[in-house]
């Protein structure tokens, strides 16, 4: 590992609440992460997972250590530094927050219309053409009211994936998939890492991902408690 | 709708798709801001007839300076004035002539089921310089006794009641249990304190109120030189009539301060200024409500946005393309609505309430306030917050 990896995580203390109510969540976590690589983020639920994975993903502020990203300190970062990294990764939630208003294809255009490439026509192929990737040709203009709750979720992955992110932060992205639908979408997330050097950081409890992984890191009552190369 | 919407936008118009999505609740939010606007426009139009018919009496005068009791708040109240100041206001270098104003309140039975108090104007018909130029060829007229030209304006009358009145077909009726005839009519319209009005001559007035006198107008009106400052003239006079006792100001100055006053101290003008104000924050409420429970009902959509790195502007930019679609679409069924209540009002009370432009602009103006105001209340929370404390 070297400074020029994407994500560089050293002495992370995080807590919840205030004064009297105020608890430790997180506890000394340090990790470097190689580009292009698929590491998996395992542990007992409230383990700090998902803090872990908010604070290295630009959505939540990091109270105490260091957190670099794409060699930017995220440590006491301004809002527009935090915007403008936000831009390049790619987070997927265990919901899949779809937009209920808005179609697949419009769903997914939302993460190009962020960087303002491309014209409406041009954004409108490259997110049919994710969406297809994803076996939903046939639903691009289906409301999300419309679509199976495993199809919601691929479409919260094209719109994850569709601007190219240099890093991607997924949390549970298979929860809502089938087995088969669930390995596709992670092959594809390998096969990014593997072609254009995208970095992948995942929270699952599925099994079946494991095996694909490069790295898996265990967490226990907010620290670090295995770090295991596959 | 929306592809051609999102071209002129530049951007999806996910304001405009929330909106439509929730078609039930995008009524509700129109019919509100819609009731909002009715509510302003009706206070505003009752305020606006209330400052019409304050100063459409003035506008049968021609002249400069009009000096009252000290006491009179309106044209219609406060004590007379001693005849004898227009002498020495005569004196006053700047000043070119004056006239004797005297005004009474006299009952009409306009038919057997209407009876009506009209305000009563009165001038010398040798002052004829005095009234306004497209009434002084009728006003002569007047010399004869016991004349006078009625309001077409006035309440419970009818175009073909005022339409039968001419000079050569004068129609007679009784005031104060005197025979008055008719023999002309003009136009200025019903009040909150009058009916409607009638001219006429000074010597007519006086025969019609016995108990009044020749000495004692209700106004002394006077005319300035042309070039002379009223305002100049106005100081000038003050200075030899009794401040303390009379009113000396210049016409546009009486009407302003009459105005003023029916307005912000009359209870009429009170009621319906604080009803406005009320309308203002129904209208507030009912689109923060609207907007705020958006942004609630979307917060998990819009922490995501924000998670992809979308920034306040784009939000604040959703809730006013939000707030934009409220004002317009909820502004014309309330204009609209608003028109047709304006109508039925005047039918009812022959008050001058008419849907101008210029209020209909402050009106559509003061709802895109509200909106935009309520809209950027609304997204307080969101700015703050980080994407994930919004899950």
């Amino acid at each position: 590992m070297s400074s020029s990896s994407p994500i560089i995580v050293k002495g992370l203390n995080h807590w919840f609440g205030r004064d009297e109510a105020r608890k430790q969540v997180i506890f000394d976590v340090s990790l470097e992460i190689a580009r292009g690589s698929l590491t998996v983020m395992m542990g007992p639920s409230g383990s700090g997972k998902t803090t872990v994975l908010t604070l290295m993903g630009c959505l939540r502020d990091v109270q105490e250590g260091s957190v670099r990203l794409l060699a930017q300190e995220l440590f006491g970062a301004n809002e527009s530094r935090m915007v403008a990294l936000r831009r390049r990764i790619g987070v997927i939630f265990q919901a899949h927050n779809l937009h209920e208003s808005l179609s697949a294809i419009q769903n997914v255009r939302m993460g190009l219309e962020v960087h303002g490439r491309g014209n409406i026509v041009q954004q409108d192929q490259a997110a049919a053409h994710m969406l297809k990737l994803m076996g939903l040709g046939e639903r691009i203009n289906y409301l999300p009211s419309k679509l199976s709750g495993g199809q919601k979720q691929r479409v919260a992955v094209a719109r994850a994936l569709v601007h190219n992110p240099e890093i991607i932060f997924a949390d549970e992205p298979t929860a809502a998939l089938d087995k088969e639908s669930g390995v596709t979408v992670v092959k594809m997330l390998k096969k990014l890492g593997q072609n254009r050097g995208t970095t992948t950081v995942m929270i699952t409890h599925d099994n079946r991902i494991l095996e694909l992984a490069d790295r898996i890191i265990t967490l226990e009552e907010g620290a670090i408690v295995k770090d295991e190369m596959v | 709708m929306s592809a051609l919407y999102a071209r002129l936008l530049g951007r999806m118009p996910i304001g405009w798709l929330q909106l439509v999505h929730n078609k039930g609740r995008f009524a509700a939010a129109l019919a509100g801001v819609a009731f909002a606007n009715i509510l302003v426009f009706v206070q505003l139009g009752v305020l606006g007839a209330l400052t019409t018919s304050t100063v459409q009496p003035y506008s049968i005068f021609k002249g400069d300076i009009m000096i009252s009791s000290a006491d009179s708040n309106t044209l219609s109240d406060g004590g007379n004035v001693a005849r004898h100041y227009l002498l020495r206001a005569l004196s006053v270098p700047g000043v070119t002539g004056g006239t004797p104003v005297f005004i009474g309140k006299v009952d009409w039975q306009v038919n057997e089921r209407r009876s009506t108090v009209l305000q009563a104007l009165a001038l010398p018909t040798d002052a004829v310089e005095f009234i306004t130029p497209h009434l002084r060829s009728q006003f002569l007229r007047l010399a004869l006794p016991d004349t006078a030209l009625i309001d077409r304006g006035t309440r419970g009358g009818t175009p073909e009641l005022f339409d039968a009145i001419s000079p050569t077909t004068p129609v007679i009726y009784e005031f104060n249990n005197r025979r008055v005839t008719f023999i002309g009519t003009m136009q200025i319209g019903a009040a909150f304190s009058s009916d409607g009005n009638v001219l006429m001559s000074d010597q007519s007035f006086l025969d019609f109120f016995a108990n009044r006198s020749s000495t004692a107008p209700n106004r002394l009106l006077l005319s300035v030189a042309d070039g002379a400052s009223a305002a100049r003239t106005v100081n000038l006079l003050r200075q030899i009539l009794p401040v303390d006792t009379l009113h000396i100001r210049s016409l546009a100055d009486t009407m302003a301060a009459d105005t003023r006053y029916q307005t912000t101290e009359r209870p009429v003008g009170v009621i319906f200024g604080l009803g406005t104000f009320v309308g203002i924050l129904v209208g507030l409420v009912i689109v923060y409500q609207v907007l705020s429970t958006d942004v609630a009902d979307h917060l998990k959509e819009y922490a995501t946005f924000k998670a992809m790195g979308y920034g306040q502007p784009f939000f604040l930019g959703i809730i006013f393309e939000e707030a934009l679609i409220l004002a317009v679409l909820g502004f014309i069924p309330g204009a609209l609505v608003s028109t047709g209540i304006y109508q039925l009002l005047v039918a009812k009370s022959g008050l001058a309430i008419n849907m101008t432009v210029a209020r209909a602009i402050v009106v559509f103006l003061g709802t895109l306030a509200a909106c935009s105001i309520s809209g950027a209340v609304a997204t307080r929370r969101l700015a703050h917050a980080d994407p994930a404390d919004l899950f």
